[in-house]
Parts: C-alpha cells; structure tokens; sequence
C-alpha cells in the first residue's frame, strides 16, 4: 500500500444508493449518521449520487442533511453493475479526498464497497452498527503515536457472539459498510438546498463490465419489515405456513407485520424479506413478538434492541427468554388466537 | 474448465456456542466446520464439474489444521488442495487475506471460475470475494442464487433484496455463493477413503506471486481492532408459566396496556 498523506482527506461522505431513481432508505440513514460524525470534526457531509437521469433526487438528499452532493450521471449506472459503480466511486475518491466514506450494508453496498476499498488501498470495515468519532489507540500506549479524531467502527462478530471496534487509522478514506436500519434519519429540512457538483468519472468500459440480461422484481407486495413499529415474528414452532395466519391476524389488529426467524424462510413457509436475524435484516420495532422462536443467537442479533420483547414458547429453557423483557411459557396455538380476540375488543372498548 | 474454490475453515457459531464460566467465548471448545456459504460455492463447482467437465480446486488460508477442510472438499469431489499457511500470514483482515489468495491463485495461473462463499460465519464481511476478484482484474459477481455456463461465458441469478438479475460474464470471473443456492452433497465413503491419502498442495509466502510483504499479516492490514470484547446481552426479564392459556393472555395484555402499546 502506498503512503498517502493523511492531511489532504476532508469531509464525511455518504454513498446515496438508489434503484430505480429512488432513493434507498440507508440513504437518509447514513446523512444522519454522517451530520453526527461531522461535528466533532467540523466538516461537511457530501452525498455521492451515482445513476442515469438522477438529478431530480438531489433536493432530497439535502433535505436529509446532504451539505453538497457530487452527481455522476452516466447510462453506464442505470442498474447496478459492479465495475462502472465502482469506477465512478473510486474516480470521486481519487478527486475529492474524503475522510470518511460510508456505504450501505445492502446486497448492492457490500459488493461496491469492498471493490472500491481495494481499488484504493484502503481499509474497508463490514456491517457497522455504531460509528464514533475518537483516539485510536483508544487508552494512549507508551511509545506508539495516540492519533485523534478517528473514526471508530464497531461490528459483531461470530454471529453476534463479539463486538470489535475497528480503527483505520493509516489509509484514507476510512470506509465502512453500515447495517440498514440501525442509524437514526435526521428530521427532514423542507427546502433546504445543497452544492451540487456533476462531475465527469471518466467511466471506461472493460473486461469487468458485465452484461445484465434481464431484471427480475420479486414478485407480491414487499413491505420492509424494517419499518414496522410492532413485528410479529415467527419461527419454527409456528409449525406450518398456513399456521402463520394465526401470527397474522395478531399483527392485523396492532398495525404490525409479521416476521420470522431462518428457519421459517429455510422451510419456504415465508419469503426472505421477512427474515430477522444475521442473514436476514436487523430490526429495533417497538415491540417484538417472538412467538415459536427459539432465539439462536444469530436471530437474536436481528432483533435485540427492540424496545420491548414478548416471547411465546413452550419450551421453558428456550434461549429467547434470555433476552426477553416478558416470556411465557406455553402454546402459541392457544394463546395467540385468544391474544388477538382480547386486543380486538380492548381496542372496540377505547 | 477449471475451477477453483476458496473455503474457509470456521468454529461452528450455529448451536455450539460455549462460553467460559465468566462469559467470555471458549473458542477452543467450539467445532469448527466448512463455511457454509463456502460448502455451497463448492458443490456449485462439483455440479458444473459433473455437467460440463471440470478440475476443482479448493484452496485455504489459515493454520495447519485447515488443512481438515481441504481433505473434507476432496471427499466430496475436489480434484485439488492447496493449503496457504505460513506464520507472516497472520492476523489478516480482508485486505491482507485477499491479497494473499489473489497471490496465490497467480501461482495457480490457470483458472475459468473462482468461487468463494458470500460471507464467513465467524467474520460476517462478505469482503474477501470481490477484493479477490479486484486485486487480479476480473469481474466479480456476487450473491449468485444459479450459475450455468454458456460458451466462453458464466450466466449467474445475483440476488438483491427485493430482486435478482440474470447477469452474463465473459470468463475468468469471481462468483460469490449464497447458502441457498443449493444443499452441498454429502462426502463418499470412498472419497473420504480417498482424501485421506490424498496429497494436499501446502503453499507459503514464498509461493504467492506479485504480493508485497507490506501488504500481507497484522502488519500490511490496513485495519487495526481497537478492542474487541465479548457481548454483554440484556438480560433477560419476567418469565412467567401460567396454568392456562387465558391467564398467559391477561398477562400480555397486562403488560400491553401498562406499556402503551394498545
């Protein structure tokens, strides 16, 4: 790796995925977590937006706390391709100099990310869930260098059984991928309007382009489970898919939706969007049911910082209770049906 | 065609968690296993090998005792082990590892498909597999849920999460393997009667091709862990087992309603 001077890198900058010129939520997330980072360092956030015809997204990102966004508008970037994205990414980097580059922990982000961060020569930290600004070595050591305001990246590790704080404390730009759904959204600045700056990448075509013969949308109603404010989640001792109508109904009545643990997309009784856990999405409802679940640590992980959970399972040594703020031990079968019919004619009687 | 697979061996995180009486991990008491996304990357490769024709070469960087994974890949099918192993290799994180794969696979030279898992089970990065494909210039595509060959190219079904595009790549090209992308076949008793014997490649520093020292181990990492501690969880909070499923449901909708929910 070659020595680059340190100095020359400013400002925290956010890559703004979209699909389909929309943008994606990590977005907003990663601008609210980006003006954070900015203040003790006393820089600015720059959003990068990489696409076809996306110009009209810019007020957006600035509503969301972008202070300027670089635009590179190419047909090359319309959909997803890994060389082009990664072409553009690295050519604002190599121009721009920043500090801090965050991306997305999406399908798309960690395949971007980790081109780019070899592309050049830097460190790349995974899936994010706290990012601080502070010395690295964090307790100063004698005869080694304490280096001040860096970024500090903790991540689990061993299916959510660790947690590392990762410094990148010699190659710039310190880059990390971020978990969606972990970062809080500024509240959006109606009319607020950032620099923007279209900038020419220079992208070229080579081996690396690939051909996209054909996009296939999942088909159905795909709601982000990520959102909801009450999950009510199944796994395994649900027992049947047609037994998920049970779980349905609950989250019917509480304006949730329903989720579940692998083991319940592993059976194909559920599609994978639903899935909370460590290959599935990580989730902070307020409430979470976790009903039939036996809380393997890797679905633990998804869903942990929920604000409040509610276990359901026969079995009383289930690992779920151990993280649990209310268990009950006894029959979904019985219990959830019965809970629905009392939440109904509490909410008839407000 | 000639494949080659990069596996990974990793302590079993699924359902053999120990932990030490003061709640740290017992990494040592834990299995370890084939990387599961790794073992679908491999039986990926065994299925093109038995339709088209195929050398599967599996290769590992980590201590001696990888060495186990290897011999595991053969006796499901793998023509080839290589096993990287040398003490400056230690302490990698994505970077170091893929520059030191992507040297070693230079020493191989020939090659159509690399495959790696998507991500490992004990570091979750999903990293390795395209810095790889960047560090040797070809193009990598990830999350593949299908792969077929047609002619001199690769078709691949690429996951996102709402979506999947059928996507076509000229050879050589990195593909990285979901779990679901199919059930890995069992070992043989004859291949593991076979891989027992058989002579697995065992490579050092001096065996990886256009790689700087400065780039390789703890020292050419260019993240450093800041601490690393073991989880501290919530604990746990009421458990309650009530005679009968109307009392079980008060009791939610006890607390449901002290805390606002309804």
């Amino acid at each position: 790796m070659q020595n680059i001077n340190l100095e020359d890198y400013k400002g925290v900058y956010v890559f703004a995925q979209q699909v389909d010129n929309e943008l994606s939520g990590i977005a907003f997330e990663l601008l609210g977590e980006a003006g954070r980072l900015a203040k003790p360092l006393n820089t600015e956030v720059t959003a990068v937006l990489l696409g076809s015809n996306v110009g009209n997204l810019v007020d957006q990102l600035a509503e969301y706390g972008a202070d300027k966004v670089i635009v590179v508008d190419n047909p090359a970037l319309e959909t997803y391709r890994t060389e082009p994205y990664a072409q553009a990414l690295t050519a604002v980097i190599n121009e721009f100099k920043p500090e801090i580059m965050l991306v997305g922990a999406t399908a798309i982000g960690r395949d971007l990310g980790p081109t780019v961060s070899a592309r050049v020569a830097t460190g790349l930290t995974a899936d994010c869930t706290l990012l601080e600004i502070g010395d690295f070595p964090i307790n100063p050591i004698p005869g080694k260098e304490q280096k001040h305001n860096q970024l500090l990246m903790t991540r689990p590790a061993f299916g959510g059984n660790t947690i590392a704080t990762i410094a990148c404390p010699d190659h710039r730009p310190q880059m990390a991928t971020v978990r969606a759904g972990v970062m809080q959204k500024a509240d959006p600045k109606p009319g607020a309007k950032a620099e923007v700056i279209n900038f020419d990448a220079g992208l070229t075509e080579n081996n690396k382009y690939v051909e996209i013969l054909e996009v296939v949308k999942s088909v159905g109603e795909t709601v982000d489970i990520m959102d909801a404010k009450i999950l009510v989640s199944g796994g395994r001792g649900v027992g049947s898919a047609e037994n998920f109508k049970l779980l349905e109904d609950l989250a019917e009545v509480l304006g949730g939706e329903v989720s579940c643990s692998r083991a319940v997309t592993d059976n194909g009784w559920l599609p994978a969007d639903r899935q909370v856990g460590q290959t599935g999405k990580t989730v902070r409802p307020q409430v979470y049911f976790a009903i039939g679940i036996s809380g393997a640590i890797q679905h633990v992980a998804g869903m942990e910082e929920s604000d409040l959970i509610i276990a359901i399972n026969k079995d009383e040594d289930a690992p779920i209770f151990d993280v649990a703020d209310y268990g009950i031990v006894g029959d979904l079968n019985k219990i959830v049906p019965q809970l629905t019919e009392a939440i109904k004619a509490q909410l008839a009687n407000k | 065609m000639k494949i080659i697979v990069c596996i990974k061996q990793v302590p079993d995180t699924k359902g053999g968690v120990q932990f030490n009486p003061d709640g740290t991990l017992n990494r040592a008491a834990m299995l370890t296993i084939m990387n599961p996304d790794d073992k679908a990357g491999l039986e990926a490769a065994l299925r093109l090998k038995d339709q088209y024709g195929a050398e599967v070469t599996a290769i590992t960087m980590g201590l001696p005792k990888a060495e186990d994974v290897l011999r595991e890949a053969m006796a499901m099918g793998a023509d080839n082990g290589i096993l990287v192993t040398d003490r400056v290799l230690g302490g990698a994180d994505t970077w170091a590892t893929s520059t030191t794969i992507a040297g070693a696979i230079r020493n191989i030279k020939d090659y159509d498909i690399i495959i790696t898992g998507r991500q490992a089970i004990d570091g979750d990065t999903a990293q390795v597999g395209p810095q790889i494909a960047e560090h040797l210039g070809v193009p990598v595509i990830s999350y593949a849920e299908g792969i077929e060959v047609d002619g001199d190219s690769v078709i691949v079904k690429r996951a996102y999460e709402d979506r999947h595009h059928m996507v076509k790549a000229k050879m050589p090209v990195l593909i990285t393997a979901l779990s679901e992308l199919n059930d890995p076949r069992y070992m043989t008793p004859g291949g593991i009667f076979d891989a027992v014997d058989a002579e697995i490649t065992t490579w050092g520093r001096a065996n990886l091709v256009d790689v700087n020292d400065g780039d390789l181990g703890l020292m050419g990492s260019p993240t450093k862990i800041a601490k690393a501690s073991d989880k501290v969880r919530k604990g746990a909070g009421e458990k309650v087992a009530l005679d009968s499923p109307e009392e079980s449901v008060e009791y939610i909708m006890d607390k449901l309603v002290s805390k606002h929910v309804i």
